[in-house]
């Protein structure tokens, strides 16, 4: 992105024309963008709004005049009639590389400019396939549309002459390459380069053989690479999820949210009724849609492609069941709810509601309001804390991490960003290439580094110990400090980092679930809240803390008046009835599963019969995300709404419909029509969702680049926005007060200590249904130091037991050279027994 | 007196076509003994048809569904592999179905089929007591495949069927 349409930066405006339509844009907009902004096509192939531009497809050649200057005046000449006399260059100008300058006048609609777009297609079409048939790009293909528009209606060209090459080469496992269709635009290697930093592919040869190709083993090693699908003008790269689907004219397109992390990224489901799925309406890509403040335009390969677990296979739950003689059989809704009523009103005060963080804020605001009617516990899945400082020093009304820039800084803390909100990474990355200070810390080396002014490291449990010394860096020194905060203090990085933070005009702090559990992840929110306010960036747009949750809504969960549990084996463990709804603590863990079965009555409410739901005693159905309406608070707290996509089974509703259900049995009164009734009620009764109605979540703004809307070959087949951009809620008005707490010292352990770590590619419940992402996953397992591999003479990729918490599996052992000796990673989510720091065992 | 005469040569007029009509044999065939031939541009029931190979000309790209005014043609494709290959190139239609009920025979599907897998022949003979059987599938639309070629799927040599489309020639 140049630096003229970056939005809120006050630029110098110029004057010029195009197309006899006088336009004023910022100085160093680019011809091309200019145009676009008054609504004249000039059309692209190479050029991308958010890559630098190249020149390299000659499409948008345009005839560039100036007006004439007098050198010896420096005045502009005029003609008789009193206009200025205009210098035409002699060849046209591709309007991709030219900045706009004052008085240019710009002409796209004379014979010459046509005459040149239409060789330029006759050229790329020399050697195109024009397999259009079979395309998967067939139908919202640039290169068509554009052909239609201005290419010519026969060809020169000898057909024999055209180059045969390769039709279906995988260049990765999820992305087929076809060379015949490619036309060298450069826009996916340049995505890779530019956007993704994982430059993995790239050009080989030149002329006529020229070929992408991929670097890296396995091919096309990149979590980004579904965006390059989006953004090529052809069909060259297609996904395998797609392959064949459907045409593009024949799908069905809806708003909906990615559930897989904080971000909330904006995306389209498209949907198409399916003969092979028994005539189901069935969700056969998803698309990111765009949102400037979310995902620009992108979306992960996690958000594309792990969307089946929602798909309705056999392992879907499609009626409630109900224990008899010791085995789930089917049961009426009658009967599931009624005995589910009876045993909750048996329990009384010990009713324990477990919500999983991808519920929507509806299921959450019900889930709460039954434990609280009837004096239970409403206890969040999740292993982080800090929401209800998120709801105090959180990004308030109006931040953008696009507008973070010079004199301003990030501090990314216990958190492989790119691993657990790509988004969010891509954005930090951006804004360092814009001139912000990030600062990283985190006790082994993450892809953000490469764009830290400053890479701090910390041992493992010692995070809120250096958020701490990053404020006590300026602050007065404090005798009472420990020795770790002591000695963190003195060292020069830190001190640099920290006056860096101090003196940020805007500074947002990440923080994340490296190797926390949820009393460090207590400390850390702490200690980062700490820094903010100690350094006055609280209560304006942009400045704030952001959790990076282990779970996609765990912040709509807080709000909603959900907490984590601080010992959820024994809360469980003593519930007379647990409600557990979306959530898989026995999947999660083998200490959890016994909880669950000492636990008196278990209800599980579920898409499919997880391993808690193989223990409960009524299982009760749900819609899936794509089935149902509801709202979404992301790490950013952004208040954003998803709609159905396609039908549910037949009498399966929200989550929120189930609760209410059951809490009318009960005496509660809830809503459980419409989730837009339960979002009303919210708007009512929670202070910083207050006046927030379905419409506000609905409006839309001119959005920066323009894309859709008919011409996708200037963004993309990226959906353009038009069901709403959500509404980042305000912090809550209270100034909040510097709470210091004496940072713990870490658990120390006799023989390694285990961490958690967080991997996009996990082993969980909501990712394994999608085979196309099965060549990614890893297997289970864990990384070992240097020091220690080589102590147990352990080779990188060895199978070794991994005994945690007195559970025993076998992983693969890797090796991490950041690692400090003594220290294990655990992956979470791949069937490892961990929580928080604790002793591993490793044996050959 | 004009008028008499006027009328008595109408009469008889009339009188000559009823006798020669009479004369005439009948009009009507004992159908379905007995058929008419079609005229040559007559638009009857769909066919799917193969190459002399044995494999399907259709290669699933839904471009009749989207030609068709009637909304009366479904789609949906697969990926022909080597060893169970049904039509030349990467696509096939797995499923392909037309509702009679709905279709107007008006041909659209043939002048956008890329291939020319889809042509509208003479038989006309379609009734139904029941609309599902209105719906006709891939299986009862394709051709059966010729005595010396092979029905499809097909094991064929690795790489022989790499062009869904066959290759334009030049113009002369």
């Amino acid at each position: 992105m140049t630096d003229a349409v970056k939005p809120n930066v006050e630029t110098t405006l110029v004057n010029l024309t195009i197309d006899n339509v006088p336009v004023s844009v910022p100085k160093g907009t680019l011809v091309v963008d200019a145009a676009k902004r008054i609504g004249i096509d000039i059309p692209v192939f190479c050029y991308h709004p958010k890559l630098e531009p190249v020149g390299m497809c000659r499409m948008c050649l345009v005839d560039i005049g100036l007006p004439a200057v007098n050198r010896e005046t420096g005045k502009v000449e005029t003609d008789k009639q009193g206009r200025p006399v205009i210098n035409f260059g002699r060849a046209l100008q591709t309007g991709c590389t030219v900045e706009v300058a004052e008085g240019m006048v710009v002409v796209g609609y004379t014979e010459k400019v046509q005459k040149a777009r239409q060789d330029v297609l006759e050229f790329l079409l020399t050697s195109h396939p024009l397999d259009c048939p079979i395309c998967d790009k067939g139908g919202e293909c640039p290169l068509q549309n554009l052909t239609m528009a201005h290419g010519r209606s026969d060809s020169r060209f000898i057909f024999d002459e055209k180059i045969k090459l390769a039709k279906h080469v995988p260049l990765g496992e999820m992305i087929f390459l076809d060379r015949e269709r490619c036309i060298q635009c450069a826009r996916c290697t340049r995505f890779q380069d530019e956007i993704a930093d994982d430059p993995v592919i790239g050009f080989e040869a030149r002329g006529r053989s020229l070929q992408i190709v991929t670097y890296s083993e396995p091919g096309f090693d990149s979590i980004w690479s579904g965006n390059t699908t989006d953004i090529c003008p052809v069909g060259a790269l297609t996904t395998t999820d797609f392959r064949f689907g459907a045409r593009p004219w024949e799908l069905q397109a809806s708003a909906s949210l990615c559930t897989h992390c904080p971000v909330g990224c904006n995306t389209t489901l498209n949907t198409r009724r399916e003969a092979k799925a028994g005539g189901e309406m069935v969700v056969k890509r998803v698309m990111p849609r765009q949102n400037e403040e979310v995902n620009e335009i992108w979306l992960c390969d996690k958000g594309r492609f792990a969307h089946h677990y929602a798909a309705k296979d056999d392992g879907r739950l499609t009626g409630p069941l109900v224990r008899r003689d010791g085995k789930l059989v089917a049961a009426t809704w009658e009967k599931a709810l009624a005995l589910v009523a009876e045993k909750f009103e048996g329990a009384g005060k010990g009713l324990v509601t477990l919500a999983g963080g991808k519920l929507t804020n509806e299921d959450l605001y019900n889930l709460a309001g039954l434990a609280k009617a009837r004096g239970g516990k409403a206890l969040l899945d999740s292993r982080m804390a800090g929401g209800d400082l998120t709801a105090q020093v959180g990004l308030s009304t109006g931040s953008n991490l696009a507008d973070l820039g010079k004199g301003d800084a990030a501090l990314v803390v216990a958190c492989d960003l790119e691993e657990e909100a790509p988004l969010w990474w891509l954005r930090v990355k951006q804004a360092a290439e814009r001139g912000a200070t990030v600062i990283v810390a985190n006790p082994r080396r993450t892809k953000l580094e490469r764009h830290a002014a400053f890479t701090l490291r910390y041992e493992y449990g010692h995070e809120a110990a250096l958020v701490t010394a990053l404020v006590g860096s300026f602050s007065p020194k404090r005798a009472d400090l420990p020795a770790a905060v002591q000695a963190l203090i003195r060292d020069k990085d830190v001190k640099d980092a920290g006056q860096a933070i101090a003196g940020a005009k805007d500074l947002i702090v990440f923080y994340g679930s490296e190797g926390t559990g949820l009393a460090e992840s207590a400390a850390l929110a702490r200690a980062c809240a700490n820094l903010l306010i100690g350094t006055g960036h609280i209560g304006r747009p942009n400045n704030g803390l952001v959790a990076v949750w282990d779970k996609a809504n765990a912040q709509g969960g807080w709000d909603m008046g959900l907490r984590p549990s601080a010992d959820l084996a024994a809360d469980l463990g003593a519930a007379k009835a647990a409600y557990i709804v979306a959530a898989d603590p026995a999947g999660d863990s083998p200490a959890l599963a016994e909880a669950v079965k000492a636990a008196g009555f278990v209800v599980v409410q579920d898409i499919r019969l997880s391993a808690t739901a193989e223990l409960a005693d009524v299982v009760l159905p749900a819609a899936a995300f794509t089935e149902r309406d509801g709202t979404f608070t992301s790490g950013e707290r952004r208040v954003q709404r998803l709609h159905p996509a396609v039908p549910a089974y037949a009498g399966l509703r929200g989550d929120f419909a189930v609760t209410a259900q059951i809490a009318a049995r009960l005496g509660v009164a809830q809503e459980k029509r419409l989730a837009t009734g339960v979002f009303n009620q919210i708007a009512a009764s929670v202070p910083a969702y207050a006046g927030l109605t379905s419409a506000a979540l609905s409006e839309v703004r001119e959005q920066w680049p323009v894309i859709g809307r008919g011409d996708v070959y200037y963004g993309g087949t990226t959906y353009d926005n038009k069901q709403g951009l959500g509404v980042q809620l305000p912090v809550s008005g209270d100034s909040p007060a510097l709470t210091f707490e004496q940072p713990a010292e870490p658990a120390k352990f006799k023989g390694l200590k285990a961490v958690p770590v967080t991997r996009l590619y996990d082993r969980g419940t909501t990712v394994t249904p999608s085979a196309v992402l099965h060549p990614r996953l890893p297997g289970a397992f864990i990384a070992l130091s240097v020091e220690d591999a080589d102590k147990m003479k352990i080779e990188p990729g060895q199978k070794v037991q991994a005994t945690l918490n007195g559970v025993t599996v076998e992983v693969e052992a890797h090796i991490d050279n950041s690692l400090a000796q003594g220290v294990v990673l655990a992956p979470r989510s791949f069937g490892l027994a961990i929580e928080g720091p604790c002793e591993i065992t490793v044996k050959k | 007196m004009a008028n008499v005469i006027g009328s008595i040569a109408a009469l008889m007029n009339g009188m000559w076509t009823v006798l020669k009509q009479g004369l005439e044999g009948p009009v009507t065939v004992q159908y379905p003994e007995v058929k008419r031939p079609v005229h040559r541009r007559f638009k009857g029931r769909h066919f799917l048809r193969r190459y002399e190979n044995g494999l399907e000309r259709c290669i699933g790209c839904s471009l009749c569904a989207a030609a068709c005014p009637a909304d009366a043609i479904f789609v949906e494709a697969s990926e022909n592999t080597d060893d169970k290959r049904y039509s030349p190139g990467e696509r096939y239609a797995s499923t392909y179905e037309i509702n009679m009920l709905r279709c107007i025979f008006c041909g659209y599907c043939e002048d956008a089929c890329p291939t020319q897998a889809i042509v509208l022949g003479d038989n006309y003979e379609m009734s139904f007591t029941d609309r599902s059987q209105a719906i006709y599938t891939r299986e009862m639309l394709l051709d059966p495949a010729a005595p010396d070629a092979r029905p499809t799927p097909q094991k064929v040599a690795p790489g022989s069927f790499d062009r869904s489309i066959p290759d334009m020639k030049d113009p002369d």
